[in-house]
């Protein structure tokens, strides 16, 4: 938790002279060039509320899916079709696009033992990737910033687009940084205060230390962020929604070269208890546009295969809807893959047995935490069984 | 060292800060004086909560025999869920009232110490469910007992229909033992992990079977789902029930020596003196668990006022808010949209993170709650428009999408309020222009301002005294420094 003064007063020292140097000079300093090819990043969503699976990937052949779901089951005419017996969202075509270029892949059924119904114990269980029984203070992606960040110039290798950071990017020592709008941050009203503030000072009690040296941190990780958003400035047109705005601002980091890996980002909410068909579909519009200029932006640049895009979910839903044309709280879910560099396309794995339920939801097949062992691990290079606390079985798909 | 500084100490510890009223006296005062002042304001009966409605009851008010009760509730099932469901439904609205009037006791209530204690195991035996009625009835659990005896505040909060269910206990049955509440009533009520064995964790569980609620949403044990059977606990065997299990731990000197540490590193350091521990934790248990007592001796001893205790703990989000609202009387002009604050600076009454409480100290600190944190001050003037979007809470919310956009109506109103400037331009009535700086740091902080004054005076409004004395108020709170206490 605390840090070396030295490392302090070069952390601020840092701060000072890039606030200080003339603007002409930061730019030429950028605009040195792109990152090379083989940089890999890792871009979280968040389906928050509990995505309803069986109608994301349908399984279109399926009798009890139309039995169970006589009036939100989506028809086999209706979606998009995948394979013989799996189809996708009809407000997915982009997804679609991406399955059949062999840039998506799907895994079924991924959950954890003895799942949790509240949403954000759920959440929490999926964030900070512990067991059902176990209370952590700090998340998986915080942990992996735990670990190869403690001699980060810039503590910003993993950053998330909102106002507040989540628990997931919370490590130990190290936590992300969360912003909307880089500039929101660099030109807050008083931030020429704490700039003051973060020089000019002196103390010897330890915790002031901690919060100066965090406000120092934040004040030049926010001055290098708005700095990197602005030097590569994208052809394609996003659409004007929130997730639109959010994922503009991450491919305008990754085409910069800013030392970000992961980027994480939610979207919700997906909590469909009443009128599931046009709730669903509406937010899976603006994945599916917002996923489409994205993915142009890293394809005209010839990073896409550098990229890999992961969606989750806290939980699946019941498989028999209720009677407000909607879902209630279930248990195992899909996850989306989405890349130019996937090793295995496709649908991963079968689609969830539905003849064989826990209490009326899916069992779950893949612990969650394989992924993440796979995608810390293979994508990330880090060392997952310190990150995990344990040994998890790798994946293929990347 | 400064009395001022001691007693302020004291204030913050033991409660919410200094109150602006009284704030220029504590030169003239003693620590003595304050400590006997905190602990006659214990001695009050308190006032229960009582917001939220037990519908179920009320449904039920003619009668008082349980037996009658039961069938009945079984017979008219259909009317009672209804019930229930409108409870469920109130409990948003319940919950932010009774979030606002808790806080408002934190803020105006002489029971300091009742409060913050309060806040504590609110925290301790963290409850997040959003119920209404039953987290009210908990709370009041845990004011009432708050300073009593540690054992009578256990078997309540056990016996309360808000934990039994958060534990899942409803669903604790003979032949189907769930063990969750049995674990976390060791691990995180009494002994801590370690001290203990799986075994134990079933066998207790066994103990618990059957408790539950019934239909006036009452303590209950169903006899007929309880495992009569031979139990192991701890060294204890026999037919056991969860009473027992509950005074077994009490036996412990670990469950003392486990709720002194947490009681240390929330009121004193969060670094542990062991010989101290050892010594309040042998005096807890001796005294059969008298919360007030341990908190006297705290308090009352040499050391809590040596300088490494002083100023070396991060303020809660609620700590915070409280602790601003102290000595910045201000009436805000929507109570609902206060709660916005502790949703951005991630501690909300009632919805703690999970069974765990708030792992406090760093952990309240990131990039945003500490730029929240620094900007709450001017926000509360007007200086500033609160531009940040907590995060929304699907428990509650229920996939509802107009509860969302009323969150982003509070978060423009969050900083909207009057704020008594007199009653805090009075504190410092006596005190010469030139002192003026160093009498508002002194007051409003526990460590002494680590950068110039050169530097404050550039960022205040010197025209008038009063404007001089608002403003190096607001910059002074908006600093590293006001974060800590």
């Amino acid at each position: 938790m605390l840090f070396k003064r030295r490392e302090f007063l070069q952390t601020s020292a840092m701060a000072t002279t890039s606030m200080l140097l003339p603007k002409f000079l930061k730019s030429l300093n950028n605009t040195g060039s792109l990152v090379p090819k083989g940089n890999k990043v890792l871009v979280v969503v968040q389906f928050s509320g509990g995505n309803d699976g069986l109608n994301t990937i349908i399984p279109v052949r399926n009798d009890i899916y139309f039995r169970e779901r006589p009036s939100i089951g989506i028809k086999k005419s209706d979606a998009l079709s995948l394979t013989d017996d799996a189809s996708i969202h009809p407000s997915l075509p982009y997804f679609k696009t991406l399955h059949d270029e062999g840039c998506l892949s799907i895994m079924n059924s991924v959950g954890y033992p003895e799942p949790d119904r509240s949403h954000f114990r759920s959440m929490d269980i999926w964030q900070s990737a512990s067991r059902s029984d176990q209370y952590l203070s700090d998340g998986w992606l915080g942990r992996f910033l735990d670990n190869v960040c403690h001699d980060c110039d810039n503590p910003t290798q993993a950053l998330e687009i909102d106002d507040i950071l989540s628990l997931a990017l919370k490590g130990k020592d190290r936590k992300g940084i969360a912003f909307k709008d880089p500039r929101n941050l660099f030109n807050g009203s008083n931030v020429r205060y704490f700039k003051d503030l973060s020089h000019d000072h002196d103390h010897s009690n330890e915790t002031v230390e901690y919060l100066y040296k965090t406000l120092a941190d934040t004040l030049s990780s926010a001055e290098y962020i708005y700095d990197k958003s602005r030097i590569y400035s994208s052809n394609v047109s996003y659409p004007s929604t929130d997730l639109g705005r959010k994922f503009k601002t991450i491919s305008s980091l990754i085409l910069s070269d800013i030392n970000t890996k992961v980027y994480y980002v939610s979207l919700g909410s997906f909590d469909t208890h009443v009128g599931q068909p046009q709730k669903q579909a509406n937010l899976f519009t603006q994945l599916n546009d917002a996923v489409k200029s994205f993915t142009a932006d890293l394809k005209n640049a010839g990073r896409f295969d550098d990229v890999l895009l992961m969606t989750f979910s806290e939980f699946g839903r019941r498989v028999k809807q209720n009677a407000s044309n909607g879902t209630d709280h279930g248990s195992g879910n899909n996850m989306f893959f989405i890349s130019g560099g996937l090793k295995k396309k496709g649908l991963l794995n079968e689609l969830p047995d539905l003849s064989d339920l826990d209490k009326g939801d899916l069992k779950y097949k893949v612990d969650f935490k394989n992924v993440y062992a796979t995608v810390l691990n293979k994508w990330l290079n880090a060392n997952d069984k310190n990150i995990l606390g344990g040994s998890f079985n790798l994946l293929d798909f990347i | 060292m400064d009395n001022r500084l001691k007693i302020q100490h004291l204030l913050w510890r033991a409660g919410f800060g200094p109150k602006h009223i009284n704030s220029f006296q504590l030169k003239n005062s003693t620590v003595k004086e304050t400590l006997n002042n905190i602990f006659s304001a214990t001695q009050k009966p308190v006032k229960k909560f009582n917001v939220a409605k037990n519908l179920v009851a009320e449904y039920f008010s003619n009668e008082s025999n349980l037996e009658y009760i039961n069938k009945k509730a079984k017979q008219n099932r259909g009317e009672i869920n209804s019930i229930k469901m409108q409870m469920r439904q109130a409990s948003k609205e319940d919950l932010k009232t009774l979030n606002n009037l808790w806080v408002n006791e934190m803020i105006n209530s002489d029971d300091q110490l009742r409060e913050k204690m309060s806040l504590f195991w609110h925290g301790h035996f963290a409850c997040r469910l959003p119920a209404g009625y039953y987290q009210q009835e908990l709370l009041n659990i845990i004011r009432q007992n708050a300073l009593g005896n540690f054992g009578d505040l256990l078997i309540a909060v056990s016996k309360s229909p808000a934990m039994l269910s958060f534990l899942n206990n409803d669903k604790n049955r003979k032949k189907s033992p769930n063990e969750n509440f049995a674990r976390e009533v060791m691990e995180l009520f009494t002994m801590g992990r370690g001290h203990y064995s799986e075994t134990d964790v079933k066998e207790a569980a066994r103990a618990f079977t059957g408790w539950s609620v019934n239909p006036l949403l009452e303590f209950d044990v169903r006899e007929f789902l309880h495992d009569n059977g031979e139990k192991k606990f701890l060294g204890h065997t026999g037919n056991l029930s969860g009473d027992d299990v509950l005074n077994i731990l009490l036996q412990q000197k670990q469950t003392a020596k486990f709720i002194t540490e947490k009681i240390y590193r929330y009121f004193v350091n969060e670094k542990i003196n062991d010989e101290r521990i050892k010594f309040l934790s042998e005096k807890f248990y001796n005294s059969n668990y008298n919360i007030s007592g341990l908190m006297m001796e705290i308090f009352s001893s040499e050391w809590f006022y040596d300088q490494e205790n002083i100023g070396v703990k991060i303020k809660s989000p609620v700590e915070l808010i409280a602790g601003i609202r102290r000595m910045m009387p201000l009436t805000p002009r929507s109570e609902s949209a206060q709660i916005i604050f502790q949703k951005i600076l991630g501690q909300v009454l009632f919805f703690p993170p999970n069974v765990a409480g708030w792992p406090g100290g760093t952990n309240w600190i990131d990039s945003s709650t500490l730029m929240a944190r620094l900007q709450v001050p001017r926000v509360w003037a007007g200086k500033e428009i609160l531009k940040l979007i907590p995060k929304g809470d699907d428990d509650v919310d229920m996939g509802k999408e107009e509860r969302r956009k009323v969150n982003k109506g509070d978060v423009k109103r969050a900083g909207d309020s009057e704020i008594e400037w007199d009653k805090v331009y009075a504190i410092f009535e006596k005190v010469n222009r030139e002192d003026l700086a160093d009498a508002i740091s002194s007051s409003f902080l526990q460590v002494p301002l680590s950068f110039s004054k050169d530097i404050l005076n550039k960022y205040t409004d010197s025209q008038s005294r009063q404007n001089f004395i608002s403003s190096s108020i607001i910059q002074i709170m908006s600093t590293p420094e006001y974060q800590v206490c």
